[in-house]
């Protein structure tokens, strides 16, 4: 019987399809925009994650996530450097420093300055230069989206003419003193979407108005075998600053973003909406199929089908539809993030936004399968007659 | 089943809702029925013969009376039980045919087996010479809706009969078809559905078609009040009905 019931739902194309329809559109939605959403929020600790070598990153307490710079005295890198259980500290400047352009234009910049003795914070992947080359006289590197959009350079004398990536050799101003470009790196999207420009941290704090305070963060790697979070406690207590694992400090970061801006409530309005479309459309429709076919479960309860035979026929027509439909908007969802390119649109599908599509499809065909079993169950075969 | 009747009914009564609400479809049915019988229940609208069929196939309860249904009481059984009765020993034959549309007519004619659980291709197999029988083994594909309403008829004769049933429940079973396709049907019906060890109880306002039948139970208001049952009676109703011209 429930090849039957499959042929029952197939067979009634244009609900057939419409059911389809709502579920892969709903799956769609509800997945594309929580891509987007992650893609977005990954973002906010992208930093982090470009910065591999740290065991742990150190800041002033009161600092709220990864973008949000309280500068710190630079003694706090030797106070750092003398708690036990660390084999390096390094000192990270982080700030938005405003670059002119060859062609007179401004372009507010991410600057990031790292350890001049080690280097440990540069991108990994080098475009155009290599590392090495960041210790030449006024280098910095940039990385490729902002040499190639925010940071174009005139081709000719004329300002508004065509224009070309900045590239290697090619110069502009920070803070009225010169940076030479000396590499290209590719590295992952920020959110701040402003093009990120990394030097040296002595470099960069020229780079900076003057100010006491220049040290923004510091890298820590433990040494091999120390507990970390032993390590952290001990930072804490002797230097007073606060010590975070990556995975801590992206999680303060995303927390940050998540509690105080309204982006969770934008992102959630068009999952529920598309979760929403799933139930008018989908929902609406498959209850409709089975009131349609209301007269043929009748006949069918009148000539000895059992209340569990049809809640199964029901459920595997309900199934059925939600298996496809997910696997069709799973589809369209992947696709969609092919076609669009990582740094025009945040878009991360994770592992985990396939589940909750899953959950949401099954509630919503959950949902319109129990109201049409429980019409079915409740049918009195006596309908099926005349009357 | 010889020495059984095939329904045995004494006092049956059914009303609907409670108190001042309280609507008496049936107000005490006396009526026995053999196997083997051809029995048609006729009557106004309204009259009961609904409720009382729906009585005679299991759906329904009494509300009191003595009942025997092929020698078992379906009111002494479980609803699971009572399903279980009218898949094994219960064949329906209904008005609109309500034939699956988007099934074959051959899946159709096997879903009294299907429901049984019975083997797929076997079930197919058993349905496809039962459409050989009714005259439609070259429609075993097709979908209900390309056929004519004669044919549907008989798909739902098959359907009907599949499952060798004990009682053959036909409710109004020409009134969706015209004069000619009726009788034919109703042919068929004799044919393939009389044995002797089957009753065929008809609903039918359907005065052309009285003749197939061997007795003929007038329902009024909630009782059966005569039977004819002599070819006597039974040809001065077919004259009646000439003379009204509803048989030419």
């Amino acid at each position: 019987m429930l090849r039957i019931a499959l042929k029952m739902l197939f067979g009634d194309s244009a609900k057939f399809y419409g059911i389809l329809l709502g579920l892969t559109f709903a799956t769609l939605l509800i997945t594309q925009q929580a891509a987007i959403f992650v893609g977005l929020m990954s973002r906010t600790y992208a930093l982090i994650e470009e910065t591999p070598q740290a065991d742990l990153w150190v800041t002033d307490p009161t600092m709220q996530f990864v973008d949000d710079t309280k500068p710190m005295q630079v003694t706090a890198l030797d106070r750092v450097r003398s708690v036990s259980g660390i084999e390096w500290a390094s000192p990270l400047f982080k700030g938005l420093l405003v670059a002119k352009l060859p062609n007179g234009g401004r372009q507010i910049c991410d600057v990031i300055g790292v350890d001049d003795a080690t280097l440990i914070g540069v991108p990994a992947i080098m475009l155009q230069g290599k590392v090495e080359d960041l210790r030449k006289t006024d280098a910095v590197f940039i990385e490729s989206r902002g040499a190639a959009k925010q940071l174009l350079q005139p081709l000719t004398a004329d300002k508004n003419g065509p224009k070309r990536p900045m590239q290697v050799g090619d110069e502009l101003e920070l803070n009225e003193r010169r940076a030479i470009i000396a590499g290209i790196a590719e590295t992952r999207p920020s959110f701040q979407n402003v093009p990120t420009i990394y030097t040296t941290y002595l470099r960069a704090v020229g780079f900076a108005p003057a100010n006491r305070r220049t040290l923004s963060l510091i890298l820590v790697k433990a040494l091999p075998g120390q507990n970390l979070l032993e390590l952290q406690t001990r930072i804490q207590a002797q230097t007073g600053l606060t010590a975070y694992t990556p995975a801590e400090f992206s999680w303060k970061t995303l927390d940050y973003w998540m509690t105080q801006t309204g982006i969770p409530i934008n992102f959630g309005m068009a999952i529920a909406l598309g979760f929403l479309v799933g139930v008018a459309i989908a929902g609406q429709m498959f209850y409709n199929f089975t009131l349609d076919n209301l007269r043929y479960f009748g006949a069918m309860k009148a000539m000895g089908a059992t209340s569990r035979q049809l809640l199964q026929m029901v459920a595997v027509q309900g199934l059925a539809a939600g298996v496809l439909g997910l696997g069709l908007g799973l589809g369209a969802t992947a696709l969609f993030g092919l076609m669009i390119p990582g740094d025009r649109l945040a878009f991360k599908l994770t592992w985990h936004l396939p589940i909750i599509s899953t959950i949401a499809v099954i509630i919503i065909v959950l949902g319109a399968s129990s109201l049409s079993i429980w019409k079915v169950i409740r049918l009195d075969p006596k309908e099926v007659f005349s009357g | 089943m010889s020495g059984e009747q095939a329904i045995f009914c004494e006092g049956i009564t059914k009303t609907y809702g409670e108190g001042e609400a309280a609507v008496k479809a049936l107000r005490g049915i006396d009526f026995t029925a053999e196997f083997g019988e051809i029995v048609a229940l006729v009557g106004p609208s309204g009259c009961g013969k609904t409720t009382l069929i729906s009585i005679f196939a299991a759906i329904l309860s009494r509300s009191s009376g003595a009942l025997r249904l092929a020698g078992v009481d379906p009111d002494a059984m479980t609803n699971q039980e009572r399903t279980l009765f009218r898949r094994e020993k219960v064949g329906f034959i209904f008005q609109q045919f309500n034939l699956v549309p988007q099934i074959s007519v051959v899946e159709n004619v096997a879903i009294p087996l299907l429901l049984r659980g019975e083997n797929r291709t076997e079930s197919l197999d058993r349905a496809e010479k039962l459409l050989i029988e009714v005259g439609l083994h070259n429609r075993a594909q097709s979908r209900p809706a390309k056929l004519s309403g004669g044919q549907q008829q008989r798909v739902a004769i098959a359907r009907s009969l599949i499952h060798e049933p004990s009682i053959l429940v036909c409710d109004e079973p020409t009134s969706a078809l015209d004069g000619a396709t009726g009788q034919r049907v109703m042919e068929l019906i004799r044919e393939q559905g009389r044995r002797p060890d089957r009753l065929v109880v008809l609903v039918t306002h359907d005065e052309r078609i009285y003749h197939f039948a061997d007795r003929i139970a007038h329902v009024d208001d909630g009782l059966i009040t005569r039977i004819v049952t002599s070819d006597v009676e039974l040809a001065a109703l077919q004259a009646a009905a000439f003379e009204k011209g509803k048989i030419k």
